[in-house]
């Protein structure tokens, strides 16, 4: 019966985290601050993410031990400085992502980023690179490339503010959404 | 030497009512343009060469003091900015003449005043003013200008700026500036986004166009009545260009990837742009009258940033095809590419000065990002700034300063620096962080 009742959220989860993804590029100002800028963007993937998450501790406070309970895979993947190579972490959570869209195939996003280092057009061209180092990943595990869009933001929206190391680390990222 | 000037109403105050888009409705709902902002930019003089000429601004005489403007205090601080320049204190002056017959040389060479400026404002019949100045040099005791300029009430700043071009170009031989503007972003963290303009002193800063979106790479066309940017509105990056009197705007491109790094031909009819339609960032060429772009480049490495060579006939790039960001140039006619630049690991998004002498780019050294220049002849290359986040340089038509984006205090501010590295000042904004300048070219 939990696991059921688990199931149906997870499905939610994915169904509002397509919808998040598919809403993300379009500004909807009759939500309110529904904004598509990349913080609120980033924020509300992870909400779309931790929704699953969140249903899953809660249903494990209640009801003890969950056997099926699937990880949450990464969809954020990093990455060196000017380099589009997908480290050993990225590759495992995409080859999961990519069996996952497989068996329940649904578009996806993957919005690429850089630091702030570097030239603006530059990062825009190296988040593009990233982005589709990811889709060709994906597409090379079997998923459908026509299911992919890929998108640069160059370095328009850091997720991390600051100019030390930690923040560039972060900002130099592949969002799949 | 005698000369007049009238300042016609190019200044354009722009007003968000009359706005003409070519774009679907939904874009009103995006894009709130409102009356000029109150963004300004102020000065602070970093760095200014050895031995700055003494010059002496008079405050002006006639109406002077009766207008909004104190025109002296603007001169005064166009020179100083310049570098080249150290204005005489007001409260050092022994006296304050008001036409030629009241300068009295010894007194201002006591001082150690080199050259004296002095001015008198008149109000027109129409309610407009003319400024009549003149300059003296007071080592040779000779009158060396003699000018008058005039303009309507609203441009008593464009006529302390046609002084100071003047006073400028008579002093050193080389065309003053200071009457020219720029076009900046300006970015309020991820939320909104505002493309400005302002006079490059950072005075009158007025509103093009604002976004909730990202907007990038503005370019100014040849002629100044243009600019081209790459806007995310549409949800993804496209180029649109604006006539800056009507704010009427087209969008140039429409593709999927990459569309950035507009860049206008030194005739005005190509732009040069970046595309990733076929796969992987190009640079392209589009005919604007005729709509045909044509592809430049082929590569399977990033080829992004193109700018014009001054006759046209090619465009410099940055390019990774040898591992590194590297500064490439390409003939158009023959598509021959050739490496120009090898120093560094990171050379990108340079520009050509208007004698084509000299590249200007952004070049990693130590880890961190500096403007630099590469003589064209001999390929030195020379840093000219110590911040070490430091992007987009904009040369002045004159060339003899550039302008660029950095951090200062964490917040992106604009600097500029002559090309010779003499001289630097800084333009903190009091808002938003401001990047990405484009210095206009002549009017």
């Amino acid at each position: 019966m939990l696991s059921s009742a688990l199931k149906q959220s997870l499905g939610l989860a994915l169904v509002m985290a397509a919808l998040a993804g598919c809403t993300s590029t379009s500004t909807v100002d009759g939500t309110g601050n529904a904004g598509t800028t990349g913080a609120d963007t980033d924020t509300s993937t992870e909400s779309t993410v931790s929704t699953g998450s969140a249903g899953d501790s809660g249903l494990t406070t209640r009801g003890g031990q969950m056997e099926e309970s699937a990880p949450a895979i990464d969809t954020v993947f990093y990455f060196e400085f000017d380099k589009s190579l997908l480290n050993a972490q990225s590759r495992a959570a995409l080859t999961a992502h990519a069996a996952q869209l497989k068996s329940s195939p649904r578009s996806i996003r993957l919005e690429g980023h850089a630091d702030e280092r570097g030239t603006r057009e530059y990062n825009m061209a190296l988040g593009e690179r990233r982005a589709k180092s990811v889709r060709d990943f994906l597409v090379l595990q079997g998923v459908d490339s026509s299911m992919i869009e890929t998108i640069s933001y160059g370095e328009e929206y850091p997720a991390m503010r600051g100019s030390s190391e930690s923040s560039y680390a972060k900002n130099r990222r592949v969002e799949l959404k | 030497m005698f000369g007049q000037k009238t300042i016609k109403a190019k200044v354009f105050y722009l007003i968000g009512v009359n706005m003409q888009f070519r774009w679907c409705l939904l874009l009103c709902c995006w894009l709130g343009l409102s009356a000029a902002t109150h963004a300004e930019l102020t000065i602070e003089i970093t760095q200014g060469v050895d031995n700055p000429t003494s010059i002496a601004i008079v405050p002006v005489g006639g109406q002077g003091n009766a207008v909004g403007e104190d025109i002296s205090a603007i001169v005064a601080a166009d020179l100083r900015r310049s570098g080249q320049f150290r204005p005489v204190p007001r409260e050092d002056m022994l006296s304050l003449p008001r036409s030629a017959s009241e300068v009295y040389y010894r007194d201002w060479r006591i001082l150690g005043t080199e050259f004296l400026w002095l001015g008198n404002l008149l109000r027109d019949a129409g309610g407009g003013y003319t400024l009549n100045f003149e300059l003296f040099d007071i080592l040779s005791q000779k009158q060396v200008l003699k000018h008058q300029v005039s303009g309507g009430a609203d441009q008593l700043r464009d006529m302390a700026h046609f002084a100071s071009d003047m006073i400028y170009e008579t002093i050193t031989g080389i065309r003053g500036a200071f009457s020219t503007k720029m076009i900046y972003v300006e970015a309020f963290g991820n939320e909104k986004y505002r493309l400005m303009r302002a006079d490059v002193d950072g005075a009158r800063p007025t509103l093009l166009l604002e976004s909730k979106h990202p907007i990038m790479s503005p370019a100014w066309s040849p002629d100044g009545k243009s600019v081209a940017y790459v806007s995310f509105e549409t949800g993804r990056p496209a180029i649109f260009s604006q006539v800056l009197a009507t704010q009427e705007r087209r969008q140039m491109t429409n593709f999927k990837g990459l569309n950035g790094a507009p860049a206008w031909s030194p005739d005005g009819k190509k732009l040069a742009m970046v595309l990733s339609k076929d796969g992987n960032p190009e640079i392209y060429v589009l005919d604007i009258a005729s709509n045909r772009f044509t592809r430049v480049t082929r590569h399977f490495a990033i080829d992004t940033e193109p700018s014009w060579t001054k006759d046209g006939k090619g465009l410099i790039f940055t390019s990774d095809r040898g591992g590194k960001p590297q500064i490439y140039q390409v003939t158009l006619a023959s598509g021959r590419v050739e490496r120009l630049t090898f120093e560094g690991d990171y050379n990108a998004r340079a520009r050509l000065s208007a004698d084509g002498k000299t590249l200007v780019m952004v070049h990693r050294h130590n880890g961190l990002f500096h403007i630099a220049t590469q003589d064209m002849a001999s390929g030195d290359i020379r840093i000219l700034t110590e911040t070490h986040l430091d992007e987009s340089p904009t040369i002045a038509p004159n060339g003899a300063m550039l302008m660029y984006a950095t951090k200062f205090r964490s917040k992106g501010i604009l600097a500029a620096v002559s090309l010779d590295a003499g001289v630097k000042f800084r333009l903190p904004s009091k808002q938003g962080d401001v990047r990405e300048p484009s210095w206009s070219p002549y009017f």
